[in-house]
């Protein structure tokens, strides 16, 4: 690696994480306003988790005299760091340079670093030395360990899919994204897509911690569970977190089954700055769409569900939803 | 930065049930609902005190609360505001002479702001907790 792709990395890093950290708060905003219109309430200003962010860096932040403190606030740095990280491998409204580290990963490797954020929670609940915590991290390592099964199955259809068109680098998402799955399969196929589509879907709401898939935190029964200990600026990490963490699951989403860009759809030929833009613009659009089906209105319909019912729902219910959708793409090919 | 000026727009709320008989919940609770949706300015209830700005306490302070009251009071990260909402914990209201009770709020732990009332309404309680922020912005003005 020369001096100037070292910095071009470099420069797409940090400009990543700034898009990240800026419209994942302002997606967090626009779902907590649209849930406030969906319950008949006026909701908060959408810039409502830049002021939270804001008001909790500056409060003190607390260790607890039973925490282990370099874990406990490692832990916080790590979940933010790793939830960039992803960022770094999902291509974006077809802009040039994304993902930024384009050669180096595929989607086995997202799957492993989606794991990573979790993983942080989970120590950082374990250091800070609360019984809450500690019930809420045993909870966090099932859910995560729930999901994978559907999430897993989800992806191998795709690259089975594709290495039986024989692309080079059936793993790699920005393959994926080049070549839109459903234009690659019959109607059977279709049918398996779209049970993969909701298994995704479902998936996300696990991913991200957000109700019914909520047990972890759940603040009505263990107190805020893994966060319980957490104040001041080490909170404000892990929100930001998981506000970059719901840009990565909705943008994960988006590049597996809508990659299509706005200048595929409409063509601008005239200048490549506004056919970038209106694909950036097209982009947040798909996002937000995804955010409200995954995140949004299901938190909205339904409420938590026990550990237990976690589980028998991933692996029962989306576990085989999403083995169905994966025989049927591959019944697809045969017929 | 000052504090207040976000602290303002984002408080945090953590309700303590000191030995109350539910009924200064239940206005407490109401707050968060369509009629009064506190989340317009801002507000929230969270699950633990190391998370709140704000410690509603109501009810008035019975001996086997009075220790647990002080150590949530002490979990709380700074700056901390205490509103104690209800005739219970501003007085001993109707139990004020109950071989049960420590005291009123105040003897446990400091208060910012009483809202009166039995239960208060949650328009009471809204407003509450709004002066005690412009007490607090009051003071930092004249600290600095």
């Amino acid at each position: 690696m020369n001096a100037t792709t070292l910095l071009l990395t470099a420069t797409g890093t940090l400009g990543l994480a700034i898009f990240g950290l800026l419209a994942g708060l302002w997606f967090m905003g626009i779902d907590r306003v649209l849930a406030a219109r969906m319950q008949a309430r006026i909701g908060p200003p959408i810039r409502q988790p830049f002021i939270d962010m804001a008001k909790l860096m500056v409060k003190q932040n607390v260790v607890p005299a039973n925490a282990i403190p370099w874990l406990f606030n490692g832990a916080p740095l790590l979940a933010l760091a790793s939830a960039i990280t992803i960022l770094l491998y999902i291509p974006m409204a077809a802009l040039p340079g994304l993902p930024v580290l384009n050669l180096h990963g595929d989607l086995v490797l997202i799957m492993y670093l989606l794991l990573i954020p979790g993983l942080a929670m989970v120590a950082g609940g374990l250091s800070s030395g609360s019984p809450y915590a500690t019930i809420g991290a045993q909870r966090e390592m099932v859910t995560m360990i729930a999901y994978e099964l559907p999430l897993a199955s989800t992806i191998i259809a795709f690259a089975w899919k594709l290495a039986q068109l024989d692309v080079a680098t059936p793993f790699s998402l920005a393959s994926v994204a080049a070549t839109p799955i459903w234009t690659l399969v019959g109607p059977v196929g279709f049918m398996g897509l779209l049970l993969l589509l909701a298994t995704m879907i479902l998936v996300a709401p696990g991913e991200l911690g957000r109700i019914p898939f909520d047990a972890p935190e759940a603040e009505t029964e263990i107190a805020g569970g893994l966060l319980v200990e957490y104040s001041g600026r080490n909170l404000a990490l892990f929100s930001l977190s998981l506000a970059v963490k719901t840009i990565v699951v909705t943008a994960l989403i988006v590049g597996l089954f809508f990659p299509w860009n706005f200048t595929d759809i409409v063509a601008i030929t005239c200048c490549p700055f506004l056919a970038a833009g209106a694909n950036i613009l097209f982009f947040l659009l798909k996002l937000f769409v995804v955010l409200f089906f995954s995140v949004t209105l299901i938190r909205i319909s339904v409420a938590r569900f026990r550990i237990t019912q976690v589980v028998d729902v991933y692996w029962k219910v989306l576990g085989a939803l999403s083995i169905v959708g994966l025989i049927l793409v591959m019944v697809d090919a045969r017929i | 930065m000052k504090l207040s000026q976000t602290l303002g727009k984002s408080l945090w709320a953590f309700l303590f049930n000191s030995g109350s008989c539910n009924g200064c919940e239940i206005e407490s609770v109401a707050c968060a609902t369509p009629r009064y949706d506190i989340e317009r300015f801002g507000m929230k209830v969270v699950g633990s005190p190391r998370h709140a700005d704000v410690l509603l306490i109501s009810g008035p302070v019975t001996r086997k609360m009075a220790p647990r009251l002080r150590r949530v009071y002490e979990q709380m990260p700074e700056p901390r505001i205490v509103v104690c909402v209800g005739t219970c914990g501003t007085s001993g209201g109707a139990f004020y002479d109950s071989y049960t009770l420590v005291g009123p709020v105040d003897q446990v732990v400091p208060v910012d702001m009483y809202v009166p009332g039995c239960p208060p309404r949650p328009e009471a309680i809204i407003d509450g907790v709004v002066k005690v922020l412009a007490r607090l912005e009051a003071k930092e003005n004249a600290a600095s």
